[in-house]
């Protein structure tokens, strides 16, 4: 017992002893002198129960008022933009689930507005795909694709026309034969440049007459400078001044800025300035090669040119303005087409003749006498089908071009359909032997239809390395 | 988002009172939200419930439509969703005249959601309140399980379109049988057709003195007639008992089935997966009945708003801006369909036809083809049916029954297909079949209409669940096959095998063919006759790796 229980029991005592003056009954008498006996102190109160009792007094029914209840109403969520997760943040939720063990599912995807010119729109969006079990709806039983239609017409009448070579139909976008509407390509844009930057380059890169020129210059605003200049740069302007401004310690609240107590130095003030800017020739002319006939409906298409896209950016990526590119479409003829949207718009036309698209190349490498300026590459992706079953007009075309090219690159998206290994192309190119021959120079590469993204990294491998 | 003005909700008052007078009949109360571009694009991944629960599958969305708008802006000009009291969502800069439309259109939507037995099982509750509280459960279960309550999410609703909706809808109209009828049903049903093995003449002898005894004794009637049977039978009683244990367990879908059998999620740390599939599966049956009637819908509100607009005093004037509008919305596209425009048109068809009697007995008897076409009874009965069939169907039943060739001659309809012509080089786009049969089949093809799906008990043994794709002449989506059995696998705890069918390669034109096909000028590979043969395989999925054998 501590000196304050000792303290605290004497005081009960004395008052026991003032109550028994006035008189206590045996009963009572026996109560006290047994609470006396045990008497301890009890153990601090529980802070548990000490939280139930209200804190601040009860308000009374008519303390509500509407203009305060209804002023220290909170929104009952934030804007959706404030809890809305980034991109960056998906990506890195998703590599936190290849860390559990589950594939990543979110897919960096580009929609792009095609317009003539170069005046494309993109944007980069994230996609995802909800598996579940369902009925695949590209799945036909039956020849054709029949939907509704009403008006005049009797059974069997043609009733419209729609020009098979459609590049650039407006208002859609999507390799080949989309279902309409919007599409992606779907690639890990963001890891992409790297990876395939880090591991790879042009192979067989040779100098050429053409070289990084030191003459040429092109003058671009691209210089800053603080205090004088011939474009006020007003973002960077701004940034400038809440950096003095915070070094000044003149921002004391980040949450809270008012700008009208900036101080702005001159020095503050960033402009733009004409600069020269070195100009390079191009080396390199990379042409892409696209089968866009009948058979090439869906998802061999969306996998050939997803692959192309990749290779296409790497190209823009590794070797800026130093690689040029042609497009080529093909299916019985052959034609160039001015852009890469274009190329990725077309949409499906008719049957299949893989050697006009190699003479175009030839023809285009002859008649412009590219070869002696230019490491030339060739990209092209087919479903394998040919109406030239041999290749006998194919082969003799390859091995002309073999003549110039630094590297040929064939893919083939089987469909899932047929038999591996089987389809037309593959089987003249591995019969003519210039697979192992010309190694160097010619490479093949066949996948699936369904094929992953790992997969097409992995195919891009094959004919670059 | 805010609520329409006071003006605009007058308006809409007014389109319920006139709309009530034409027979539609909804809830008194209604909410009307304005809504801006962006409020639209972050509900449409929630199905424009503000209150769906949290899931990162909708920001992926909302980020993409967000881009989407970005090169194609645009707006619609009005939701609805099927909650208590109805939410509807408008544009904000609509014209009066505009609003009147809309909000029949609206109205006659709010009208189907609440009168269509198809959401019979959506009529009771509030489902913005009931999500809000799942929302809140999610939130809850993140904050102590973190990212393992999206998986599970996930995972779940990568099986949600296999829920038992209508499973679900009939125990929504389901009257229990009482024990006395269960006995009734056993001794005429089971007793005596399978154990007993009476003949016809036997049965039908007490089916006969079981009318007598009720006729003779009244009340005591059934007691007395199963005295009898006791009498001969004294082993009923105790089968009857027996048979009532051994009743057929209720059939549960895949979701149910996991989360009740499931060891992993019974475990006492993963019981709160539970909750999530519960959550994911209420949503998806709630949702289920606006897909599967698309068409009645969509035909049904236009059918009203046009029908309600031309009567309203109040847009004297407006006719003309009305049919741009209206025209817009439901044309019928030289080729395509568009459910607004073929849901309006057929509702308008049954009207007329049963308004002649066209419906009756006494018409399919008819078989001279003149007769029936001058058929006309003068029932004055067509707006009564229309608004039966609004109640009773669902968009398979409504095409199935309704679209006759009559419709398909009066309307002009066709199938179209397009075809190949090689010299032009042109998608030809022809008149394919005017027939009824096939335009209403092309139109079933359209349907929506998830795989049948059943776990089979028998070969669920060993922890490994056995899962069975009733075939249908379709393949599943291959390439969805992997990720949604890998997360049946994870819920599950346990391998888990699909049974389906696959194309099996091959049958593609050989390559002789595709040679002499070059030298003359026979169609293109699209017309080449493909043949399909099927096999059926089991997907099995175990540690997370997927394999596949032929059976």
């Amino acid at each position: 017992m501590t000196v304050n229980d000792n303290y605290k029991h004497a005081a009960l005592y004395e008052r026991y002893l003032r109550m028994k003056e006035k008189g206590l009954s045996a009963a009572q008498e026996k109560m006290i002198s047994e609470e006396l006996a045990a008497a301890q102190t009890h153990p601090p109160v529980d802070s548990a129960v000490d939280a139930q009792t209200p804190r601040t007094p009860i308000r009374s029914f008519y303390a509500f008022h509407d203009l305060f209840e209804i002023n220290n109403l909170r929104l009952p969520t934030v804007s959706y933009d404030v809890s809305l997760r980034s991109i960056d943040e998906l990506l890195e939720r998703d590599k936190v689930r290849e860390k559990d063990g589950f594939p990543g599912k979110i897919r960096v995807g580009r929609l792009i507005k095609p317009g003539r010119g170069g005046k494309d729109k993109v944007v980069v969006v994230p996609t995802t795909v909800e598996e579940k079990f369902i009925h695949d709806p590209n799945f036909k039983p039956t020849e054709g694709d029949p939907s509704g239609g009403s008006g005049d017409g009797e059974e069997g009448d043609v009733i419209g026309e729609q020009p098979v070579r459609q590049p650039d139909a407006s208002g859609q976008t999507g390799p080949g034969q989309g279902e309409g509407g919007q599409h992606e390509i779907e690639s890990s844009a963001y890891d992409l440049g790297k990876i395939l930057t880090e591991k790879f380059e042009l192979p067989n890169l040779k100098d050429k007459g053409k070289k990084r020129s030191l003459t040429r210059y092109t003058y671009d605003l691209t210089d800053r400078h603080p205090g004088s200049g011939q474009v006020l740069d007003k973002k960077a302007t701004l940034r400038k001044i809440v950096e003095t401004n915070i070094g000044l310690g003149n921002v004391p609240d980040v949450g809270d800025i008012d700008p009208t107590r900036f101080l702005i130095a001159p020095n503050d003030k960033i402009y733009r300035i004409l600069s020269r800017e070195k100009d390079y020739e191009s080396q390199a002319m990379v042409f892409f090669l696209r089968d866009y006939s009948g058979s090439m409906i869906g998802k061999a298409t969306e996998l050939v040119v997803t692959q192309h896209v990749l290779i296409y950016s790497w190209l823009l990526y590794q070797y800026a303005r130093q690689v040029e590119t042609r497009f080529i479409l093909h299916d019985t003829e052959a034609k160039e087409v001015e852009d890469f949207y274009t190329y990725y718009n077309s949409k499906v036309a008719g049957g299949t003749q893989v050697s006009t698209a190699f003479q175009l190349v030839n023809d285009i490498v002859e008649k412009e006498n590219l070869a002696a300026d230019y490491n030339i590459y060739v990209f092209h992706g087919t479903d394998g089908d040919d109406w030239d079953t041999d290749g006998k007009e194919a082969i003799p075309a390859i091995k002309k071009m073999l003549t110039y090219a630094n590297r040929v690159g064939v893919t083939i998206a089987e469909h899932s359909h047929g038999a591996s290994g089987n389809t037309e192309v593959e089987r003249y190119l591995k019969k003519s032997g210039l697979l192992s021959e010309r190694r160097e120079l010619l490479r093949l590469d066949v996948m699936r239809e369904d094929a992953d993204e790992p997969r097409i990294i992995e195919g891009i491998k094959n004919l670059i390395a | 988002m805010e609520l329409i003005d006071q003006h605009t909700k007058k308006i809409m008052e007014g389109c319920k009172a006139r709309a009530r007078d034409a027979g539609l009949r909804f809830q008194d109360e209604s909410l009307e939200y304005i809504v801006t571009n962006r409020d639209l694009l972050e509900l449409t991944p929630k199905v424009m419930i503000p209150t769906l629960y949290d899931y990162w599958v909708h920001d992926v969305e909302v980020l993409r439509e967000k881009g989407k708008y970005e090169l194609y802006p645009g707006n619609p000009y009005e939701t609805v969703i099927n909650t208590r009291p109805a939410i509807s969502f408008y544009n904000d800069n609509n014209p009066d005249w505009l609003n009147v439309m809309i909000f029949y259109h609206v109205l006659g939507h709010i009208d189907f959601f609440q009168n269509n037995i198809f959401f019979k099982h959506t009529w009771e509750f509030d489902f913005t309140g009931q999500a809000l509280s799942d929302k809140r459960l999610i939130a809850r279960l993140r904050a102590e399980k973190g990212r393992w309550v999206d998986y599970a999410i996930e995972f779940a609703r990568g099986i949600d379109n296999l829920v038992g909706y209508h499973r679900e809808l009939s125990r929504v109209n389901h009257r229990r049988v009482s024990r006395k009828a269960e006995r009734l049903n056993f001794y005429f049903d089971v007793f005596l057709q399978t154990i007993k093995k009476v003949n016809v003449s036997e049965y039908i002898k007490e089916v006969t003195r079981y009318n007598d005894c009720l006729k003779t004794y009244g009340e005591a009637g059934e007691e007395s007639f199963f005295g009898e049977i006791r009498k001969q039978h004294p082993e009923f009683d105790e089968l009857f008992k027996k048979s009532l244990k051994r009743q057929a367990p209720v059939p549960v879908d895949l979701l149910q089935f996991i989360g009740a059998n499931s060891e992993f999620l019974n475990k006492e740390n993963n019981r709160w997966m539970k909750q999530v599939l519960l959550v994911v599966r209420n949503t998806s049956i709630f949702f289920q009945p606006q897909i599967r009637t698309k068409i009645m819908n969509e035909g049904w509100a236009s059918y009203w708003h046009e029908k309600l607009f031309l009567q309203d005093d109040r847009i004297k004037g407006h006719e003309i801006d009305f049919a741009r509008v209206h025209a817009g919305v439901t044309s019928m596209p030289r080729v395509g369909l568009n459910p607004y425009a073929l849901g309006m048109r057929l509702f308008g068809h049954i009207e007329k036809k049963a308004d002649k009697g066209k419906y009756t007995f006494d018409f399919q008897k008819i078989l001279d083809a003149h007769a029936r076409k001058e058929y006309d009874a003068v029932t004055g009965r067509g707006q009564d049916y229309i608004f039966s069939l609004r109640e009773n169907l669902c968009d398979f039943m409504f095409i199935n029954y309704f679209v006759d060739q009559d419709f398909v001659t009066d309307y002009q309809l066709f199938v179209a297909d397009r075809r190949l012509n090689q010299q032009k080089m042109v998608w030809e786009y022809y008149v394919k079949s005017k027939k009824a049969a096939d335009y209403r089949q092309m139109l079933l093809d359209t349907l929506y209409h998830p795989p049948f799906i059943t776990v089979d008990k028998d070969k669920t043994k060993d922890n490994a669940l056995y899962l069975i794709h009733h075939f249908e002449g379709k393949p599943l989506v291959n390439e969805y096959i992997a990720n949604t059995m890998l997360g049946i696998e994870y819920l599950w705890g346990g391998p888990v095998h699909l049974e389906t069918s696959d194309v099996v390669a091959t049958l593609r034109p050989s390559a002789t063919t595709s040679a002499i096909r070059t030298a003359t000028t026979t169609p293109s590979k699209e017309s080449a006759p493909q043949e399909i043969k099927w096999q059926r395989v089991v997907y099995t999925m175990k540690d997370r790796k997927l394999s596949k054998k032929v059976i």
